[in-house]
């Protein structure tokens, strides 16, 4: 969830520092060619990201174009359609408007303790989705459905388009504003004309994302009993396995969900342009609310109790309620919550370290060695942010049981689809580590006589390192909250934080699902913490 | 310390080719810069040298043994060259002591007494042992650079533009720090750069690289007075250049019949005569020429005097110092010193008419006078 905010930032980093590297440094760069084990490395990390997508297509190309039609012509596909398309367009509608608002009462008016506020809203991106899914279910039996599954995903996302579009309105040169009203512009004139244009490449960019983060999404809407693609492909796989079906229903969703990035990643190029140069600007002026203030502050303490408030506070109010007053008299048990904290955490670290490893190669390559090719590579990887997990899981399932059944429903096939599936993240980690450490650092090492591996540990391995200690740490409390992926690839018997609630909050266990929510609601904020240490500070200092 | 050798060294960058057939011999323990414009290869001479990129032909010996040459291709790592980059390039992770002893095997490194007197050879004091790179200015930066780089003694140390990132002041000052270092260390170095008088006043000699082959290899005095030809006179720094005749060890031009520096010339030449070499004096002297002053450019320490000589619509650019820079409208008598040069005229400049100025070109150095001979 949170990686979202801290792919945004850290990947613009990444771009902005590339252009000030001297011409010819890229120009020699190009020339030397990249040592063979590096490349292997690399094209092996990019072949893994690759091959459940090409998988699940190739799957279901199986599929004749008679019965193509037939199982793609039901009435079950178009429900699903209708629903996850209603779903996007009125989670994107919704988020952007709370998002854009939120944004622009922080960054531009006298709202009264903007800096609290400011934090709160990007507090949402720390809960797992179907956390707060439990929240509610718990809450209600109503809020099921289409207005619930509303309700949880606008909560949840509407900080994707709060932070692009806080970030684009702190970027805004005041200058320009005041040219426009020179010219004789009204304030909403100028508000319509020059400020909303540019506003809107973040804008657009923020809701595509919402859009792709709806699709993927499967245990908030499976606890809501609400029928997306997701949810349609793990009710599927469980009722009966049937290979090239399931893979055509995952190409469908594959599309939705590329279609989604692809936008997005042209929205944001654009946005990226549009910005004009950092140098010190003036503060805007605050627009005074005056007496709206009262209702602009209850709306805020509204919005912040239904997206953090809630699912925080049905955690609390089950870890103190007797089991009997759930629905399902199930009751906590200490050592099944050690068991999975211990086994959350043991997949969290071998997650990180399976995404950081099969990054380090290729970031380093796309660093050092910018090309065609590279560039490639990459983007292959970052590909794999808009795989939806259960894609990726369902193909790994598929290419094991075929081809490698030794590696079915082991603990290791399970790491490798962490590893693929939070690449995108390490990677930008790696980028960003990067960059901090000029070509020159290493030519100087070897000109003083170190070989290639004193060079990795005594100049890249302390540079680098904290960057992708971050990097990792982000990964592992991910990985630690996965439950889409852990539910479909895990050895039978595996039971983390993620599958313990998802299993008791199905069977209305509120009470025994508490203390597990407890202990992941901790790990996401100490992500949420440690995202605001590295990256966010910069950005919340500069906005007083 | 050791010697190197360099013989026909060619490199090809996607189809551009950098460097045409590089011959330099820098003796052991000297100091040789290399000028050149950006562009002209000479950070691609250093990176061949140092071993980070490979020579398409040619071969370099430090010390007698081949590193680079048909078949061979020494690591950087095993060379034992040391490499001063332009931006330093400390550390950041470091501290000063840490940075200085990095290519030091590590028992040495724990040596505190050794760092000391390591970041004491270029002039620091011992004190700046524990601070943080990003604690010193630019130039105590590239002096713990140059610390660092010969830490390990090398047989050769290759400094790329060092300074050129330095501003005017603390440029002069690290400049004599480093050439201090490295004489006291009694290092062969090679140092690159594009600043003329960095190059005549550092190295015992001056190789200039143009084109992707060294111009003219020769000592600080003799580049300046007698360089090769015409455009690298204009290189190296200001330049008259007239049309003359050349017969007997002397040539006839507009500034009078000039003793030639290498006799032999003879026939039609382009005369190259230094603004400084120019006397401006208010009387007659023998053999002396009439000008008038046309336009100053005042620089402080001394004046550029744009004049036009009499009888002849030729003009001619020349230094005068600074306290006795003339008006517009002067007349004067404009005489030579010294010896001057004439190149074969076969690319002969032909005389522009008066309005479009003037024969001479400016050079490229911005500071004029710092060119002291």
């Amino acid at each position: 969830m949170l990686c979202e905010a801290g792919l945004m930032t850290q990947a613009a980093d990444a771009i902005e520092i590339n252009p000030a590297r001297p011409r010819t440094r890229a120009r020699r760069a190009q020339v030397t060619s990249p040592p063979l084990p590096l490349v292997a490395a690399a094209l092996f990390a990019a072949a893994l990201v690759l091959s459940p997508i090409l998988f699940t297509v190739i799957q279901a190309t199986g599929v004749s174009a008679q019965d193509a039609v037939e199982l793609l012509f039901r009435s079950i596909v178009g429900r699903l359609l209708v629903n996850t398309i209603t779903l996007i367009v009125a989670a994107s509608v919704t988020t952007a408007i709370i998002g854009a608002a939120t944004a622009w009462l922080v960054e531009r008016t006298d709202l009264p303790g903007r800096k609290v506020w400011a934090v709160l809203a990007v507090a949402p991106l720390a809960i797992p989705p179907f956390v707060s899914s439990f929240a509610w279910v718990s809450l209600s039996d109503a809020l099921q459905d289409f207005a619930g599954a509303l309700l949880v995903v606008t909560c949840a996302y509407y900080p994707l388009v709060y932070l692009p579009v806080a970030a684009a309105l702190r970027g805004l040169d005041p200058a320009l504003e005041e040219t426009a009203r020179s010219l004789g512009q009204t304030s909403w004139g100028c508000f319509f004309r020059v400020v909303l244009p540019q506003l809107r490449p973040a804008l657009y960019g923020g809701m595509l994302l919402v859009a792709l983060k709806t699709l993927s999404e499967f245990g908030a809407f499976a606890l809501l009993r609400f029928q997306t693609f997701t949810t349609e492909l793990f009710a599927q796989f469980r009722t009966g396995f049937d290979g090239p079906d399931l893979s055509l229903l995952a190409v469908v969703l594959l599309l939705l969900c590329i279609a989604c990035l692809i936008g997005e990643m042209k929205v944001r190029g654009r946005g990226r342009y549009a910005r004009v140069g950092a140098g010190t600007r003036r503060n805007s002026r605050l627009a005074p609310l005056g007496w709206t203030r009262w209702p602009v502050l209850i709306a805020f303490v509204a919005l912040t109790l239904a997206t953090v408030g809630t699912p925080v506070g049905m955690v609390c109010y089950w870890l103190t309620q007797h089991a009997s007053a759930a629905t399902s008299r199930a009751a906590p048990s200490l050592p099944r919550l050690f068991d999975a904290t211990l086994a959350s955490v043991g997949y969290g670290l071998a997650g990180a370290a399976a995404a950081v490893l099969l990054a380090a190669p290729l970031g380093y390559l796309t660093t050092r060695y910018p090309s065609r090719w590279t560039v490639l590579l990459e983007r292959i990887a970052y590909l794999a942010q808009g795989v939806p997990s259960i894609v990726v899981a369902l193909a790994l399932i598929s290419i094991t049981v075929d081809w490698l059944l030794p590696l079915y429903q082991s603990a290791m096939l399970l790491v490798i689809a962490y590893g693929i599936l939070f690449l995108p993240y390490a990677l930008v980690s790696v980028r960003a580590a990067m960059a901090q450490v000029p070509r020159g650092l290493e030519e100087s090492a070897r000109s003083l006589g170190l070989g290639w591996f004193a060079i990795l540990c005594r100049v890249l391995a302390p540079l680098t390192g904290p960057g992708l200690g971050a990097g990792a740490a982000m990964v592992f409390v991910f990985v630690s909250t996965e439950l889409t992926s852990t539910l479909l690839l895990g050895p039978l018997g595996t039971r983390t934080l993620a599958t313990e609630v998802w299993s008791n909050t199905c069977s209305l266990a509120f009470a025994a699902a508490a203390p597990f929510e407890a202990v992941m609601l901790l790990l996401s904020l100490l992500s949420a913490w440690l995202l605001a240490s590295r990256s966010g500070a910069a950005a919340f200092e500069r906005q007083q | 310390m050791a010697d190197l050798r360099i013989t026909a060294l060619t490199k090809t960058f996607g189809g551009t080719t950098i460097l045409r057939g590089v011959d330099l011999f820098v003796p052991s323990g000297s100091l040789v810069t290399i000028l050149g414009v950006s562009g002209s290869g000479k950070t691609t001479l250093l990176r061949l040298l140092s071993g980070f990129e490979r020579a398409d032909s040619g071969s370099i010996e430090i010390e007698g043994r081949e590193v680079s040459g048909k078949s061979v291709h020494v690591r950087p790592e095993r060379r034992r060259v040391g490499y001063v980059a332009q931006e330093g390039l400390l550390f950041p992770h470091l501290t000063v002591g840490e940075n200085v002893v990095f290519g030091l095997p590590s028992r040495d490194r724990r040596d505190r007494a050794r760092a000391e007197a390591l970041i004491e050879s270029v002039g620091l004091p011992a004190s700046y042992m524990t601070r943080a790179p990003q604690e010193l200015s630019g130039g105590e930066q590239q002096r713990v650079a140059l610390a660092r780089a010969l830490a390990p003694a090398p047989k050769l140390v290759l400094l790329d533009e060092p300074f050129s990132a330095l501003d005017a002041a603390l440029r002069l000052e690290t400049r004599q720090a480093v050439a201090a270092a490295l004489a006291a260390a009694g290092a062969t170095a090679l140092l690159v750069t594009h600043d003329q008088s960095e190059a005549l006043s550092m190295g015992i000699e001056v190789a200039v690289l143009r084109d992707g082959v060294l111009a003219q290899v020769a000592p600080p005095e003799e580049l300046y007075r007698r360089p090769v030809d015409a455009p690298l006179a204009q290189f190296v720094g200001e330049a008259v250049l007239l049309p003359g005749t050349a017969s007997g060890g002397f040539v006839a031009c507009a500034l009078g019949r000039l003793p030639l520096a290498r006799a032999g010339a003879a026939g039609p030449v382009e005369v190259m005569v230094r603004p400084e070499q120019i006397r401006f004096g208010p009387s007659d002297r023998i053999g002396a020429v009439k000008a008038k002053v046309r336009e100053i450019t005042y620089f402080g320490h001394d004046a550029s005097a744009q004049m036009s000589l009499e009888g002849d619509e030729m003009q001619v650019r020349v230094r005068v110092a600074g306290h006795m820079a003339p008006k517009p409208g002067t007349v004067a008598w404009l005489s030579v010193e010294d010896v001057v040069m004439a190149y074969p005229s076969h690319n002969a400049l032909v005389p522009l008419p008066p309005e479009s100025g003037t024969l001479m070109q400016r050079s490229i150095s911005p500071q004029p006078s710092e060119r002291v001979l």
